[in-house]
């Protein structure tokens, strides 16, 4: 049996994520965020679950679905908050937005806009951590839609024929954009394509965060020890559309409240409750959550933006020419 | 100065040797570099002294190893990644703009990217139209990147120790009708010899014509220098060395000493480099010229098979001299 105390900081994640991404949502609307904004609503306990299976020095890399993936991996809302309001005091100075969430302290590599392309690079993070000796792992996260794509297959063939440090994770919700998974896969499983590579799959419903946290330690431990890729299908679905312009028309009302039902982070609080922990301290803990939320988005209001003087040396590192 | 006179592949070769002795994080990764010694053997040797972990023969799958040269290279290494030739960068392409060119600006300056991407460039020979390509019109456009294309073995050799110890993505056209030319090459000096990125060298003074190439159509302006010579026409041909940065101010200078401009470059006319020095000349040396700026470069056709069309589609030393004649015909005297 799991215990309260080490489930508590994770729906404390989770939850922490729900808020800050509602809010989002809502600043989208007012127009305080532009461009694109992908939200993680519903898909929580993918990326908290899988990433308390990591220890600190391990990397993880992601798609333009980052805020969650950046907050389990320790940036702070303030830093997230600001960066979506593109603010000068954001993870990535304002220059990054939504789709680019970076955190070299705490070795978040990235949120990438390009479906596929930044797993070679996850490969190529693993390749450096090998190539040095060092006992780190890289998590690289992707939807169902990126399977098809040229990038991930180059990306598992090298990994595999390497024998790299990594874990491949396929957050499948369902739909490739608009597009559902049968018409998008010939295979009902992303999974099913590791043997193809000679890699170890796994495949499971990412709705327990610690039941996530322990598949994927189990594909960690192997990337750890011996050195050996694995490719993970989590079985997950998004509450809101693809990103804020898409009212998700591809899907019924009644599929949509079906999954609400199994939201992970209500079955997360629930589960505390069972395991003894007492609706009072949720609450209070809830109230910290709020708090928090609301001083990011203060943060966020009242930092500066980033000045013209920023892009030329964030353009090139040192001299442009000599 | 002591120099050795040694082939342009070995000026390659032995920047990346001696940089690799000196840094271990530095890793060559690409098709056919170790145990093959290299498509074209500039590589040649190379996994006999440093090993296959360092020399590492990667399947054809360039956008794959592209892009594990760049997730390397943003958690400390410094990858040298070579492609058999630059026409198959194309299917790398999204590696180099999107994550290489962009990881430092995205990140806020988080990440830097210090990575070698190399290869032979622009046309061989009878290769057709899908191994003929000059890729660097392409990427010499995208800021976050360098691009270089040396002409003679003292600046290949130069320019890769640069381009090798630049903390930004640097990308090295390499020629493979250049890879057994010889020249006259420093020898290794206390701290290394380099050459500057972003720096253009006037290889031959002259007066009456500026004549401004790379790569191996430097050879090519240098010879049609040298037949303008024998009837009195001066002209000075500036090699670039380096397209982006671009030394416009040797260019500027040059041209506004001799107020006439030509430019010869491999690859299609629409934009590119040539494009590009022109909008810089007419802008900063209006006053000083006395003709329009002339370019000479392959023929706006996908490169053919046969010889004879090929070399005509390819720029010659005698489209280069007639273009110089043209703007020569408005001489005031």
């Amino acid at each position: 049996m799991p215990t309260a105390s080490e489930l508590k900081p994770l729906y404390r994640q989770m939850q922490l994520i729900r808020r800050l991404e509602e809010e989002a949502a809502r600043a989208y609307a007012q127009g305080k965020i532009g461009g694109f904004l992908h939200l993680y609503i519903g898909q929580e306990a993918a990326g908290v679950g899988a990433l308390a299976a990591l220890e600190k020095n391990d990397y993880v890399i992601t798609t333009y679905r980052d805020h969650g993936i950046a907050i389990a991996k320790g940036m702070s809302p303030r830093s997230l908050m600001a960066e979506l309001w593109g603010k000068d005091t954001g993870c990535s100075r304002g220059l990054g937005g939504s789709m680019h969430l970076f955190d070299s302290k705490n070795r978040m590599l990235g949120g990438y806009g390009i479906v596929g392309g930044h797993i070679p690079l996850a490969a190529g993070v693993a390749f450096a951590s090998k190539y040095r000796d060092l006992k780190e792992v890289t998590l690289c996260f992707f939807g169902d839609g990126a399977v098809s794509i040229a990038g991930f297959h180059e990306a598992l063939s090298l990994a595999a024929l390497w024998k790299l440090p990594i874990v491949f994770i396929c957050e499948n919700n369902e739909y490739s954009m608009g597009t559902p998974l049968s018409r998008t896969m010939s295979v009902d499983d992303a999974s099913k394509k590791a043997p193809g590579y000679g890699i170890p799959g796994d495949q499971f419903r990412a709705d327990d965060v610690l039941d996530v946290r322990d598949r994927i330690r189990i594909a960690v431990d192997r990337a750890r020890n011996e050195s050996m890729p694995t490719l993970v299908e989590l079985r997950t679905y998004r509450f809101r559309g693809h990103s804020m312009s898409d009212p998700g028309k591809y899907r019924t009302p009644e599929e949509l409240e079906e999954r609400k039902q199994k939201d992970p982070v209500h079955r997360a609080r629930e589960l505390l409750l069972k395991l003894g922990e007492k609706e009072e301290s949720i609450k209070a803990l809830e109230a910290e959550i709020e708090a928090e939320v609301e001083d990011a988005i203060k943060f966020a209001d009242e930092s500066p933006e980033p000045k013209m003087d920023l892009l030329e040396p964030t353009t090139y590192d040192g001299p442009f020419a000599a | 100065m002591a120099t050795r006179n040694i082939r342009y592949r070995e000026a390659l070769r032995e920047a990346m040797m001696e940089e690799m002795e000196k840094d271990s994080t530095i890793f060559l990764m690409g098709e056919e570099v170790g145990y093959y010694q290299g498509a074209y053997k500039v590589s040649e040797g190379m996994i006999e002294k440093f090993g296959p972990k360092r020399v590492i023969d990667a399947p054809i799958v360039e956008g794959g190893f592209a892009g594990i040269g760049v997730g390397a290279a943003m958690t400390g290494l410094r990858p040298i990644i070579e492609f058999m030739t630059w026409n198959f960068s194309a299917v790398a392409f999204d590696q180099i703009l999107n994550n290489a060119a962009k990881v430092r600006q995205m990140s806020g300056g988080q990440f830097k990217c210090p990575i070698v991407f190399r290869g032979p460039n622009a046309s061989a020979r009878q290769v057709g139209s899908q191994h003929s390509h000059a890729m660097e019109h392409f990427y010499a456009t995208v800021p976050g990147l360098k691009v270089v294309a040396p002409a003679f073995p003292a600046d290949a050799k130069g320019l890769m120790k640069a381009a090798i110890r630049d903390d930004n993505p640097v990308l090295v056209m390499e020629s493979e009708t250049l890879y057994s030319v010889k020249g006259d090459v420093p020898d290794e000096l206390e701290g290394g010899e380099i050459v500057p990125l972003g720096k253009a060298k006037v290889v031959q003074e002259g007066t009456d014509v500026t004549i401004v190439a790379y790569s191996r159509m430097t050879h090519v302006a240098l010879e049609a220098a040298a037949a303008l010579a024998k009837e009195n026409i001066s002209a000075e041909v500036v090699d670039l060395r380096s397209l982006r940065p671009l030394d416009e101010g040797t260019i500027v200078a040059s041209v506004r000493k001799t107020h006439r401009c030509v430019i010869v470059h491999e690859g299609w006319p629409y934009g590119g480099v040539g494009a590009e020095i022109t909008d810089r000349v007419q802008r900063l040396a209006f006053d000083s010229l006395d003709a329009p700026i002339l370019r000479v470069t392959t023929l706006d056709v996908p490169m053919p098979y046969n010889a004879k069309l090929e070399q005509l589609c390819i720029p010659q030393t005698p489209r280069v001299i007639a273009a110089v004649k043209r703007v020569m015909a408005r001489r005031s005297n």
